[in-house]
């Protein structure tokens, strides 16, 4: 039982760390009705960006505004160059247009910052919870703990800015048509530099306790493989449903991969949940708590 | 650091461009399938970086008995089809390529049967099949010094000299976490003969490309609670492994890597997790006079590779110095027997790499000695050694921990590749033999 309550809270809690990438895909889909295919790439230009600042003698907490304003400029950016000649364009163009911009992210990362692996020291260690090891024989590290505890204000933070604010109700009418906002009134430019603005937020925060954890790296990029199945499964337009379906995917990849793989060889963390998110697919497409969809015929 | 990577960027490493760097026919001309961008970027840097530095350091003193060397790169990113069309891209090149070395068993696979068909030798230093040992099937391949079988016949050889004696392992517990790839299982018959035959329970752990979360495994690991871990990782997985370990509170003493993931790139990020961690290695850490020589003519002369000369040494721009000379000893052997100071065609070269002997004394007249274990092939023995050391991450450098190379049992994986090659032969309807010179 201990040994299973160890494998349940490790997963809920590397769930907790998938769930902060997707949110990036949220907020972007949510304001946008783009899935954004660059978000893993943001996610390592952000923290490669932040170290990169802080290897040229910059404390953390200069090189990480520093690094935000760097993630504004790539989302005015975006909006101007990749956006604004697309608007009104069918959504697969949109998404198209994000494939392109990952791989020019992906290279422009890399050409500016090289192609070195770095360690980043955040101050938290990964260690295990001396105090609940010696109770109760559990290992939780400190770092996850923490993390969650950031991932958790971070919800909070964009659940008030979605339902309490203006500029959230903003998001939400040009999510859910670009040309019936535009006749309202709301600037649709400036509303999605503000979700990318976001969405580079939220990357840097990700890329900085990803990286914190394995290095900054070109393999941050691939964290967002993990965040699919947390988007399929908590639906794309939900800021809870990211978390929920966080922690549902990582609670079972783990328990999947410890109770299930030694039967089939092992090795089935990585598909596992896209499997699991397939079946809800069929169950339920919009997601646990994605928006469902209507359309007259 | 910004200038330093575009001006790394302008000097040749747009994707899929060849760029060429004073190739010219009356050279030897060597194609570099490198990769200086994606995700293994960090790697391929240092190994191909290493090697054009040992070129250069060639060419700046007097060129093999006056044969100047050449060299065209292109970028793989690591990617077998793109390192395939690399291959077809560069080989005719130049009056044709002199020898390839891919540094990935992806592209090493794609292009097998081609250099076979080119008749080009292909080398595979520490990666690669482990039955391509036996040049009597596999006359174009050399995957020398050290193969991933008799990497591990030496890790166990280790664990047995660390337990006290190889009868002390019977009844230990040895888990092998691996990336799950042909790459992770390559060693498996290795272990699982070892297992039988000393008598410990080697229970395996799978950890699905790229192995940016391992929280489950090290779980297993700390629930099994074995006596060592052999770690048989790559990128990521690494740093992640030894964090994970740390993570769930299982001594990093106790870990054992392959040798890539003994590199600067897999322990830095790891941060404090990695400090005593040990892994395997074909090359002793340290300073060499050719090394020194790197800085004082190559460098110096601003023709250096790396952006960062402090790469200088560090563990794959060793491997990428190491595979260098052994290209060059080949060419140089070569004209031993052709004609110094000629241009060699890819088939002598190939004879060369068949009959290498770089021994201490060759060694220390090249200022390498003791960099690498020494090599000696044969037609029978494309690898020529067999011979690796175990090196330790002490949170800053890595350093020597077996003072001399460890050997694991050779009859038992020469046993093994003779039966595995045996098997290709007779799939491919190869008929075994050498070949002339």
């Amino acid at each position: 039982m201990q040994f299973f309550l160890e494998v349940l809270l490790g997963g809920l809690l590397s769930g907790v760390m998938y769930a902060l990438v997707a949110l990036g895909y949220v907020l972007i889909f949510k304001a946008s009705g783009v899935f954004n295919y660059a978000q893993g790439a943001m996610v390592f230009f952000a923290a490669l960006t932040c170290v990169g600042f802080s290897e040229m003698g910059m404390s953390l907490w200069l090189a990480a505004p520093l690094t935000m304003l760097v993630m504004v400029a790539l989302a005015l950016a975006t909006e101007r160059i990749v956006l604004r000649p697309l608007v009104n364009q069918n959504e697969i163009t949109l998404f198209m247009a994000t494939i392109g911009l990952t791989f020019f992210i992906e290279g422009l990362a890399q050409l500016v910052w090289g192609s070195q692996v770095h360690p980043l020291e955040l101050g938290i260690e990964d260690v295990p919870l001396q105090w609940m090891l010696d109770r109760t024989g559990i290992a939780v590290s400190q770092f996850d703990l923490i993390a969650a505890l950031i991932c958790a204000i971070l919800v909070a933070a964009l659940a008030v800015l979605f339902s309490k604010t203006k500029i959230g109700r903003a998001l939400r009418a040009v999510a859910d048509d670009h040309q019936a906002a535009q006749a309202v009134g709301i600037p649709l430019q400036y509303i999605w530099a503000v979700v990318w603005t976001v969405a580079g937020f939220v990357a840097l925060v990700a890329g900085l306790l990803w990286g914190s954890r394995n290095g900054v790296q070109f393999a941050l990029t691939f964290v967002a493989l993990k965040a699919l199945p947390v988007l399929i499964l908590g639906g794309f337009t939900s800021v809870p449903g990211a978390i929920v379906g966080g922690l549902i995917i990582g609670a079972s990849e783990k328990l999947a991969e410890v109770y299930l793989g030694p039967m089939v060889g092992g090795g089935i963390e990585g598909w596992f949940p896209y499997v699991l998110a397939l079946g809800f697919l069929l169950v339920r497409p919009e997601g646990l708590f994605g928006e469902k969809i209507i359309r007259r015929v | 650091m910004i200038g330093n990577g575009i001006t790394k960027w302008l000097t040749g490493v747009a994707v899929g461009v060849a760029v060429a760097t004073s190739a010219l026919a009356q050279d030897q001309y060597i194609p570099i399938l490198s990769y200086r961008v994606g995700p293994y970027a960090a790697g391929g840097s240092g190994f191909f970086g290493g090697s054009i530095d040992y070129f250069n350091l060639i060419n700046a003193t007097g060129g093999i008995n006056g044969v100047k060397i050449s060299w065209e790169e292109c970028e793989t990113e690591y990617n077998a089809s793109r390192g395939v069309e690399c291959y077809e891209r560069l080989k005719k090149n130049n009056g044709g390529a002199s020898l390839v070395e891919p540094l990935s068993t992806g592209i090493a696979y794609g292009i097998l049967d081609r250099v076979a068909q080119d008749k080009i030798a292909m080398t595979t230093l520490g990666y690669g099949r482990s039955d391509a040992a036996n040049g009597q099937v596999f006359p174009w391949v050399f995957p020398l010094i050290t193969s991933y079988w008799n990497q591990a016949a030496g890790m166990i050889k280790y664990l047995g000299e660390k337990a006290g004696g190889m009868d002390k392992l019977k009844g230990k517990k040895i888990v092998q976490i691996y990336h799950d790839s042909a790459y992770g299982k390559e060693p498996f018959p290795v272990f699982e003969a070892y297992a039988k035959q000393l008598g410990f329970e080697y229970i395996k752990i799978a950890v699905p490309h790229p192995g940016n979360e391992q929280q489950s495994q090290w779980l297993q690991i700390r629930q099994a609670n074995p006596d060592y871990v052999i770690l048989w990782g790559w990128g990521v997985m690494n740093p992640t492994s030894l964090k994970a370990a740390a993570r769930v509170g299982y001594p990093r003493e106790k870990i054992l890597g392959v040798w890539w993931a003994g590199s600067e790139e897999d322990v830095i990020p790891a941060g404090d997790a990695a400090k005593g961690y040990t892994s395997m290695t074909f090359n002793t850490p340290g300073n060499y006079p050719v090394l020194d020589q790197i800085r004082q003519k190559v460098y110096a002369a601003k023709k250096g590779n790396l952006e960062d000369m402090s790469r200088v040494g560090s563990v794959y721009h060793m491997r990428g110095v190491t595979a260098a000379i052994l290209w060059v000893e080949a060419i140089r052997k070569a004209q031993e027997k052709y004609g110094k100071g000629k241009l060699m065609s890819a088939a002598q070269i190939r004879w060369g790499f068949e009959n290498l002997n770089v021994d201490e004394a060759r060694q220390k007249a090249l200022g390498a000695f003791g960099m690498f274990p020494t090599v000696k092939t044969s037609c029978q023995d494309h690898e020529g050694s067999g011979a690796v050391k175990v090196q330790l991450w002490d949170g800053k450098a890595w350093k020597a921990v077996t003072p001399n190379w460890v050997v694991g049992d050779k009859a038992m994986t020469r046993a093994m590749l003779e039966k595995s090659s045996a098997e290709y032969a007779a799939e491919k309807k190869i008929t075994a033999g050498c070949m002339a010179g």
